[in-house]
């Protein structure tokens, strides 16, 4: 009986839960969303999600040979960001519009931060962001679906806001639920995108602090600022409409940039709702999803510090100085 | 009777796997040939031997004398013949002085050995002190001195009394096997510890995945007065000392206090048992039921051992290994220790024997952390594991005691939920041993 026992310190056995479990299932939950825009704009839809997803993968592998870093893209990771990259974009645009979104999200917002769980923002919001202070017109040239060709459309929030010439109606409900709307690839199905969520759900990646109170901030906030005076407002327009649901669910809710705490979550949540109303109702722009996770991305680390949970035995909450 | 499941927030369920031995019964093992009895195997002061190489010892005889008051004498667990009294290999790591007695298989039984009366005519103070005399100290795993747990200090008013029969350490059924076959004893126990307490209200709290003992625990209840039996909610940790009292009485122990400061006293079951045996019979604490378990263990059992077997006795008496064993761990899987030998003895706290199988021991690849917030969301003690656990591993530990790395209780719920394989409890043990380092150099 004489046999090399391993020796470590406690526990001694651990979960199933492995991180690139979990990124693989949220690739598996962003699939209905990617089968939904490719119905509805077309097999360039799925085209240019591979060439962005390729992009991301190839960026991060490269940069990792040439760092002579350990090669990470086994964790699914930069898959992730490559899809949501690519459903942040119109289906119109030029196909190296998601490859260049996509380097730019991995070699600067991720590997220059350190890689996997060190980025301070989103890396596909920012690259959203980049994309559309670079390239505008292709940024925001919305493609009727079924006819990607040629033909422009205006979304419902841009209808909503008034920004866009006048004549245009506003779709139904069930329609903007099912998806066939003007947007980007990803965002337009919240049907598709609610029965990846509830994947995600199941699967206990994401939790609802962050995704609920996000979106039920929003709906409150459009629906007391009417058009046409308080509580009056069509706040199912404003929770279908845009990338609420892709945000609230599946950007807002990214582990790194994201808060740890419970209570910080919801903060997450409602200030992402505050600021997304407050940008949509008030501000330049027809749609503030992005912009407003991106801003509460930075302030996570505030407000983790902030929202310490009670320790079990003590009175009241400490702050870390 | 309470059909209310109580429980605590936090926790994590891994897999119990109890199966392989909460079905069978405790079986005696046979005495071996050679016990190794450390004189250190509480919380507290090693003893003095009292005996001599070449002396004749009878079982049950005190061979060790307890030395100061948080610390408790230890007794010969056979009859026999004195081989040497030198340091040894005990299970936690360390090399501490150890009687080693040749047995002579007559178990002659020592003088002092008789009942000690029935507990009407005791007082509290000859409760504590047949409880001290047995060598009775926690036998869940942290064995603290037992009578120094029912001396409180006069300022704390103790109210309340737990049996803490949880046993949510996966793998591990001894507890949960003195339930169902002892039940007497343990009510006995119980009812011996209020006494000395002077304390009306007892629990037996058990977890909802052992319901014959919860059966077999509530009809020896039956009738007592101010002994009750509840149902905790089967997850881990359940049954940690803090969890356990929250769950049953709403308190909670401060931070960096103990039970006594919310008026609770909490014992495990095989504690009370042990009580009732040094009460009904006068035998002091010389054997106790160790669970052998593990995919790795040829037929795993629930055993009766005398304290001072070697756990190489007890696996080959358990049939030796299956396949290939990767580790051999003290206690359950998720707060034993680990060993790398099977040449140490079954002391007072030795609840299990743990062998798990190679293939699931192998060390997984550990991958930066992604903040996922798994560990905040498991931590019993509303701890943030991740914050504490890069703190430590960056040296940085007067921030880690910042994050009140010192109201760890190493359970292990977050090492175990990290989807990164991060050695987070690892990185706060170390802390908190740093933290406590430095305390003493200023002090």
């Amino acid at each position: 009986m004489d046999n090399q026992f391993l020796v470590t310190s406690s526990p001694h056995f651990r979960s199933e839960f492995k991180i690139e479990r979990i990124m693989l299932d949220v690739v598996i939950a962003l699939i209905p969303a990617l089968i939904a825009g490719t119905i509805f704009f077309g097999m360039r839809a799925l085209l240019l999600t591979i060439i962005s997803v390729a992009a991301a993968v190839l960026t991060e592998y490269v940069i990792e040979v040439l760092l002579h870093k350990e090669i990470t893209i086994d964790d699914f990771s930069a898959v992730v960001t490559g899809m949501l990259v690519a459903f942040n974009v119109p289906p119109t645009v030029s196909w190296w519009i998601p490859a260049v979104g996509s380097f730019f999200a991995i070699a600067i917002v991720k590997m220059c931060f350190g890689g996997i769980g060190n980025n301070f923002v989103n890396p596909a919001l920012a690259a959203r962001a980049f994309l559309l202070a670079s390239w505008p017109v292709q940024m925001t040239t919305w493609a009727v679906p079924g006819a990607v060709d040629g033909v422009s459309s205006a979304t419902p929030l841009a209808i909503l806001k008034g920004t866009e010439v006048a004549g245009a109606q506003l779709p139904n409900l069930w329609t903007m639920f099912v998806g066939n709307i003007g947007g980007t690839i990803g965002e337009t199905s919240a049907l598709a995108l609610l029965i990846g969520a509830a994947y995600l759900l199941y699967r206990k990646v994401i939790n609802l602090r962050i995704p609920l109170s996000f979106i039920i901030t929003v709906g409150v906030m459009t629906w007391i600022f009417g058009p046409n005076g308080m509580f009056t407002g069509p706040f199912l327009y404003h929770i279908l409409g845009g990338g609420l649901i892709l945000g609230a669910f599946f950007m807002a809710t990214d582990y790194p940039t994201s808060p740890v705490t419970p209570l910080g979550q919801v903060i997450m949540g409602i200030g992402c709702g505050l600021l997304t109303s407050v940008i949509r109702l008030w501000g330049g722009y027809p749609e503030g999803v992005s912009y407003s996770i991106l801003l509460m991305n930075m302030v996570t680390p505030l407000i983790d510090r902030y929202t310490m949970p009670r320790v079990f035995g003590t009175r009241e909450v400490k702050k870390v100085a | 009777m309470s059909v209310q499941i109580l429980t605590f927030k936090g926790g994590v369920h891994p897999q119990y796997n109890k199966e392989l031995t909460n079905r069978l019964p405790i079986e005696v093992m046979p005495v071996p040939k050679e016990v190794i009895i450390p004189l250190s195997q509480h919380a507290g002061a090693p003893c003095e031997p009292l005996v001599k190489v070449g002396d004749e010892v009878k079982l049950g005889q005190k061979i060790g004398e307890a030395k100061g008051f948080v610390s408790v004498p230890v007794h010969s667990s056979v009859s026999g013949k004195v081989k040497a009294i030198e340091p040894r290999l005990h299970p936690s790591g360390r090399f501490v002085n150890a009687v080693v007695i040749e047995n002579d298989n007559l178990d002659t039984l020592d003088e002092s050995i008789k009942p000690k009366g029935n507990l009407e005519s005791l007082t509290s103070d000859d409760i504590k002190n047949i409880i001290k005399e047995a060598g009775i100290a926690g036998m869940g795993g942290a064995a603290f001195p037992t009578h120094v747990k029912l001396s409180p200090p006069p300022d704390k008013k103790v109210d309340t009394v737990i049996i803490n029969g949880a046993e949510c350490e996966p793998y591990l059924t001894c507890d949960h096997r003195l339930m169902v076959e002892h039940p007497e004893e343990i009510v006995f126990g119980l009812k011996a510890i209020l006494k000395a307490l002077n304390v009306k209200n007892g629990f037996i709290a058990i977890e909802v995945n052992k319901p014959d003992a919860i059966e077999a625990m509530e009809k020896a209840t039956a009738g007592a007065e101010g002994v009750e039996v509840v149902r905790l909610a089967t997850k881990y940790p359940q049954g940690g000392e803090k969890q356990l009292i929250k769950a049953v009485t709403g308190r909670e122990v401060p931070s960096g206090g103990l039970p006594a400061d919310v008026g609770v006293v909490v014992d495990n079951v095989g504690t009370a048992y042990s009580i009732a045996r040094a009460i009904q019979q006068g035998m002091p604490l010389v054997e106790r039921v160790v669970t052998i378990t593990g995919q790795a263990v040829k037929n795993p059992k629930n055993l009766l051992v005398r304290i001072g077997t070697m756990l190489k006795d007890m696996i080959e008496y358990c049939g030796g290994f299956n396949g290939n064993p990767g580790k051999l761990i003290t206690g359950g899987p998720m707060m034993g220790i680990a060993q790398f030998t099977l040449e140490i003895p079954a002391i007072k706290g030795t609840s299990g024997v743990l062998i798990l199988p190679d293939d699931m021991t192998k060390p997984e690849k550990v991958r930066p952390c992604t903040k996922c917030a798994k560990c905040v969301d498991v931590c019993p003690m509303n701890l943030m594991p991740l914050f504490i656990s890069m703190y430590s591993l960056n040296d940085d530990f007067d921030t880690a005691e910042k994050y009140h790395a010192l109201d760890c209780i190493e359970c292990g719920c977050c090492s175990y939920i990290c989807p990164c394989k991060r050695p987070l409890v690892e990185s706060i043990r170390q802390a908190k041993r740093e933290i406590l380092a430095k305390r003493r150099k200023q002090a």
